[in-house]
């Protein structure tokens, strides 16, 4: 079982995540300003954006419908009725005074994410809520010595933020879930998911049980910005709570940072205080009301997700979970695989997708979208192979050409000279050399010793440099031998 | 209802409004007193009533995903009481 | 030419058309008259130079054969709306030094449709108060406190928050001037100081780039010395703006049109419950005399029934303060205005913000925040929402009734400075006949309507359907001139 041994026995980890991701817009989510990332400092500004006296919030219609589109890519419900709240809080990167969200009437409703687990199965963890809120700017405390620096580019961009429901139970779980979110988010392209430019942070809730026991007090570790950061953050936070437990002492609820420097969760100073964030609803905005058909329009035009474009490579192309899993991850990796696939063997184009380009990439840190190797590349080896023109293990060396130069694969062949001898009499011409030599061999052979055929087999592709067809060479050399 | 000091100093720093001590006791009483003015209210009977978000008799209208506005920061700028570098400045944060 | 001054809007209009004068002409006689009533402080910022350089653009335009609506005619902003490279202080402490990038929609009109911009008058401070005596930038003084000006024997209110407006309009400093009403803002100090102020329905004025106090009562309206120019002067105010969620998509009527005298057959509701207890025998004969006048030109009236009446002040002081609470949470030092340095951030706030607002202010953040804290916000700031609910019922089912509703504008007379000071409810109460329409977000206007035993202005009040200003403004042209009040302030330019 998925626990953690501790002095008093076994301890269960229980984990709730609330993902903010960024919404794809060109605008932010009440104002004009431009969305971009690594601009210069408070030059993607409005007067609305940094809260000036008068200015009032207008929201946009995108935004609206990428927080539908995801809600359904979640299968979860979208409430045709929701309400933007403000959230009181004074921050210095907050210029309002207040954020404008979601609170008692959220955009989406219940819905559920299904994990894939290394082992095969998979697990399905519920959705609470996804809801509609303003990014705050950045404060950047490392400029001056004694002083803060606020840029409010990132001030009012769209955010969703998604809430799990506690149901995962380790760091691996965790991390398969954000791995899984990510994913429908880039299907749906109403996220791109980075999380290193900080489009997506997570705030991870921890606690610790003996199992069966009721949950224990959380602790909730804020903006988590990459998947293995929050496996590591949670292993180290349930230790953690493990250890004040078992020494006899109580978790306190708090906010808590993940040092990536030193690799421990530690407590926020800023937000020690308790907080009364006093949500009411925006007066300058008016419940937000959408049309039943509207939203039905938005369902008929979601791409194929993860979930489904899995079971039909199953079915379809006959391929394992494994392999399919690995493929449909990405779009474009899925995209690729069937670009490859069409009219070819899909079992073999999904090795070599899975085998050798994955490989590659990954050996080169490359991301599929930046492969040497084409689809169309990919599936011209591969037809090399099927019309006999150049054997597998040739291919093999024939691919690395190509990921090294982005050739065709028959423009290679011909470089090199790949093209795999078919002539009969070129290859009888071998044979009858190697047996020459080998006579000894050969009598042994035919004295009951077949297990040689093998070494015979290797002589005559050696003597070939690996061009002689294989199905060829065994034909004739078993004629010879028998002969 | 009537608001103790303690309430009100609490109040004022979720207010982020700095009140002298000695001017606690005296805001305490008027708060109270405009408290107990506006708890009249509870005679009201309210049950299925809806709250009021908006007197506007419409729904939320929409804008479209169009960059219109930002670009001048200059002009955002030039209003604050500390700048440097294109950034706004304030006292150190801790975090 | 001093009589300039003195002109309505509409005449001046006239007199431009005709070339009797020149929009410089006529701008500068104004400018001279905000000098001479100076000692009103009404004014917290004149901008004489920039009224010039207008006036000039247009007697440009007029000559082209381009005159708007408003064309060269003088006005007074109230220092509430963001006007582009001019101060706007809010009357507040905190916006110290603060000058906006950018121009309200409602000026942006005003400058539209011609008018000239004289400069930005006081108020009270974030437009809370019903007297203009909490401005950082002093007390308003009415022009109808008697005595030697500058040594009055009695310092009267202008009435509030728009108090600057009142004053400068009434002392003829300006033609009209902006105002803004939350829960009586125009219409109170409009009464209080002889003149016509119109509030029209919530989303018809948009509210970008106008100082926020409470997001869903906030409404600009004109101030102005007859209804005929309140007509003129709301046309070029209202309209749709994209900019502002709560604004309303309809065509803005010219209003003019609607003063057509006839208001036969109209039934005008007269609520009973406004018949406050202890009303003062000059407030109820000014209100049995303005049904009278309505009578007389053919309305009918009828008595209604507004049963929450008596709950709409609680009501609007738990959602006025709830909701200024957080409109002023950004007024932090960080961006503009007032900066009080402090060791760490929070203490820059704390002490920016208790420096930088008034008493009144202070007492209404603090209110506010107090009714939307955990574990209060249903007894107080949700009920409030459910009585406004009510209270809106109430006119709704009104309006079955009648076409337009007739009451009190204020429970008295103008006060002198220094009465009712003491008890904030005391003060409150001046808003108890404004604030109901405020809450259900309904026009009402004040028109002068007679003088009371002590000589100075009573109004009546009108109220109408949503987006009906039509009524309201034929109803209140019929009392203006069958009051036909000839009583003027002791003090004018």
């Amino acid at each position: 079982m998925s626990y953690i041994q501790g002095e008093t026995g076994d301890w269960e980890i229980v984990i709730g995540l609330e993902v903010h991701a960024q919404v794809i817009s060109n605008a932010k989510l009440f104002s004009g300003a431009a969305t971009a990332f690594g601009a210069e400092p408070n030059s993607q500004v409005s007067f609305v954006d940094a809260a000036f006296p008068g200015m009032l919030p207008v929201i946009n219609e995108r935004c609206i419908e990428q927080a539908v589109r995801t809600g359904l890519g979640l299968k979860a419900q979208i409430n045709l009725h929701s309400v933007f709240d403000r959230k009181n809080y004074f921050y210095a990167d907050l210029p309002q005074g207040y954020q404008i969200s979601q609170y008692l009437q959220p955009i989406v409703g219940k819905g559920e994410i299904v994990l894939d687990l290394p082992d095969g199965s998979s697990r399905t963890v519920g959705v609470t809520r996804l809801h509609l809120e303003q990014d705050a700017g950045k404060s950047l405390h490392d400029q001056h010595p004694a002083k803060t620096y606020i840029d409010l580019n990132r001030s009012g961009v769209a955010l969703m933020e998604i809430v799990s429901e506690p149901d995962m139970r380790t760091a691996e779980e965790a991390g398969a879930y954000v791995r899984k979110l990510r994913s429908i988010l880039r299907y749906l392209g109403t996220c791109d998911g980075n999380m290193e430019e900080g489009s997506m942070r997570c705030d991870v809730n921890v606690s610790v049980r003996k199992p069966g026991a009721p949950f224990g007090t959380r602790c909730e570790i804020k903006n988590v910005n990459s998947i293995r950061f929050v496996m590591q953050a949670i292993e180290y936070e349930a230790r953690r709570q493990i250890e004040i437990i078992e020494d006899g002492g109580k978790i306190d609820q708090e906010t808590r940072l993940w040092d990536t420097t030193k690799f421990v969760t530690r407590s926020m100073r800023s937000k020690e205080e308790a907080h009364d964030y006093r949500y009411f609803p925006d007066p300058d905005l008016l419940p937000l009301e959408l049309d039943a058909e509207w939203v039905e329009e938005i369902k008929r035009t979601l791409p194929e997700l993860p979930d489904d474009k899995k079971a039909r490579f199953i079915g379809e192309y006959r391929l394992s979970p494994y392999d399919a899993d690995v493929l449909v991850s990405e779009k474009a990796r899925a995209d690729f695989f069937e670009a490859v696939a069409k009219g070819r063997d899909p079992k073999l184009a999904a090795n070599w997708v899975t085998g050798e380009l994955f490989g590659y990439l990954n050996k080169a840190g490359k991301e599929i979208e930046e492969s040497p190797v084409s689809a169309e590349n990919l599936g011209g080896l591969i037809d090399l192979i099927a019309d006999n023109t150049i054997s597998g293990r040739i291919a093999k060396e024939v691919f690395e050409a190509m990921f090294e130069t982005g050739e065709k694969p028959a423009d290679i062949v011909e470089k090199k000279g790949l093209r795999q001898v078919t002539d009969t009499g070129a290859i009888e011409a071998s044979i009858d050399a190697v047996l020459a030599a080998n006579a000894d061999k050969v009598a042994e052979f035919r004295s009951g010793k077949d297990k040689l055929f093998g070494f015979f087999v290797g002589q005559v592709m050696k003597a070939t440099q690996g061009k002689a067809n294989p199905a060829l060479v065994n034909e004739i050399l078993m004629t010879k031998l028998k002969g | 209802m009537s608001l103790d000091k303690a309430t009100v100093a609490k109040i004022a720093h979720l207010a982020r409004i700095k009140v002298p001590d000695d001017e606690l006791d005296h805001l305490a009483g008027e708060l109270s007193q405009i408290l107990t003015f506006v708890e009249q209210l509870g005679e009201v009977d309210t049950q299925d009533v809806p709250p009021m978000t908006s007197v506007a008799a419409q729904t939320l209208r929409r804008r479209k995903d169009e960059v219109t506005d930002g670009g001048y920061r200059d002009a955002v700028l030039s209003n604050g009481p500390e700048t440097a570098e294109g950034f706004y400045v304030v006292p150190k944060v801790v975090e | 030419m001093t009589g300039l001054t003195h002109l309505t809007m509409a005449a001046a209009l006239d007199g431009l058309a005709k070339k009797e004068f020149t929009a410089v002409e006529l701008t500068e006689a104004h400018v001279k008259a905000v000098e001479t009533i100076r000692p009103l402080n009404a004014f917290i910022t004149e901008t004489p130079e920039q009224a010039l350089t207008m006036a000039k653009a247009s007697d440009a335009r007029r000559a082209k054969g381009e005159a708007g609506p408003m064309e060269g005619l003088p006005i007074a902003v109230k220092d509430l709306f963001c006007t582009k490279g001019v101060p706007t202080t809010a009357a507040s402490h905190i916006l110290d030094g603060f000058k906006p990038e950018y121009e309200s929609t409602v000026t942006s009109n005003l400058w539209r449709d011609g008018a000239v911009m004289l400069g930005k008058v006081n108020l009270d401070e974030f437009a809370m108060g019903s007297a203009n005596i909490t401005s950082h930038h002093g007390n308003v003084i009415s022009p109808w406190s008697p005595g030697e000006v500058g040594n009055w024997s009695r310092q009267l209110v202008p009435g509030g928050s728009s108090g600057g407006s009142a004053a400068a309009v009434a002392a003829r400093a300006a033609l009209g001037a902006t105002g803004t009403d939350t829960g009586g803002s125009i219409r109170q100090p409009a009464a209080f100081t002889g003149i016509v102020g119109i509030k029209p329905t919530y989303g018809r004025c948009s509210r970008w780039g106008v100082v926020a106090f409470a997001s869903s009562l906030d409404q600009a309206g004109p101030m102005t010395r007859t209804v005929e120019d309140a007509a003129i002067m709301l046309r070029s105010m209202c309209g749709f703006d994209p900019k502002d969620s709560t604004s309303v998509d309809m065509a803005v009527p010219d209003f003019r049109t609607a003063l057509t005298g006839d208001i036969r057959g109209l039934k005008v509701g007269i609520p009973k419950e406004y018949r406050v207890e202890g009303m003062p025998a000059e407030i109820a004969a000014i209100w049995d005399q303005g049904i009278a006048w309505l009578k007389e030109a053919g309305a009918e009236p009828v008595e209604i029934s507004l049963p929450h009446t008596k709950y709409a002040l609680a009501t609007y002081y738990i959602v006025a303060p709830a909701e200024a609470s957080s409109n002023l949470a950004r007024y932090d030092g960080l961006r503009y205005g007032l900066r009080v340095e402090g060791a760490s951030l929070k203490d820059m706030y704390e002490n920016t913000r208790g420096a930088g607002f008034g008493k009144e202010v202070r007492r209404r953040i603090l209110i506010g925040t107090y009714v939307l804290s955990a574990g209060y916000y249903d007894a107080y700031y949700n009920k409030a929402r459910q009585v406004r609910t009510r209270i809106k019922w109430d006119f709704d089912e009104a309006f079955k009734q009648c076409d337009v509703i007739l009451t009190p504008t204020a429970p008295s007379t103008a006060f002198a400075i220094g009465e009712k000071m003491d008890d904030p409810i005391q003060m409150y109460l001046n808003d108890v006949f404004t604030v109901p329409a405020s809450l259900a977000g309904l026009p009402g206007m004040s028109v002068p309507a007679g003088v009371g035993s002590d000589g100075l202005p009573l109004g009546l009040q009108l109220l109408g359907r949503p987006f009906d200003e039509e009524t309201v403004l034929r109803v209140g042209q019929v009392i203006e001139k069958a009051a036909a009040v000839t009583a003027t302030p002791p003090f004018m330019a």
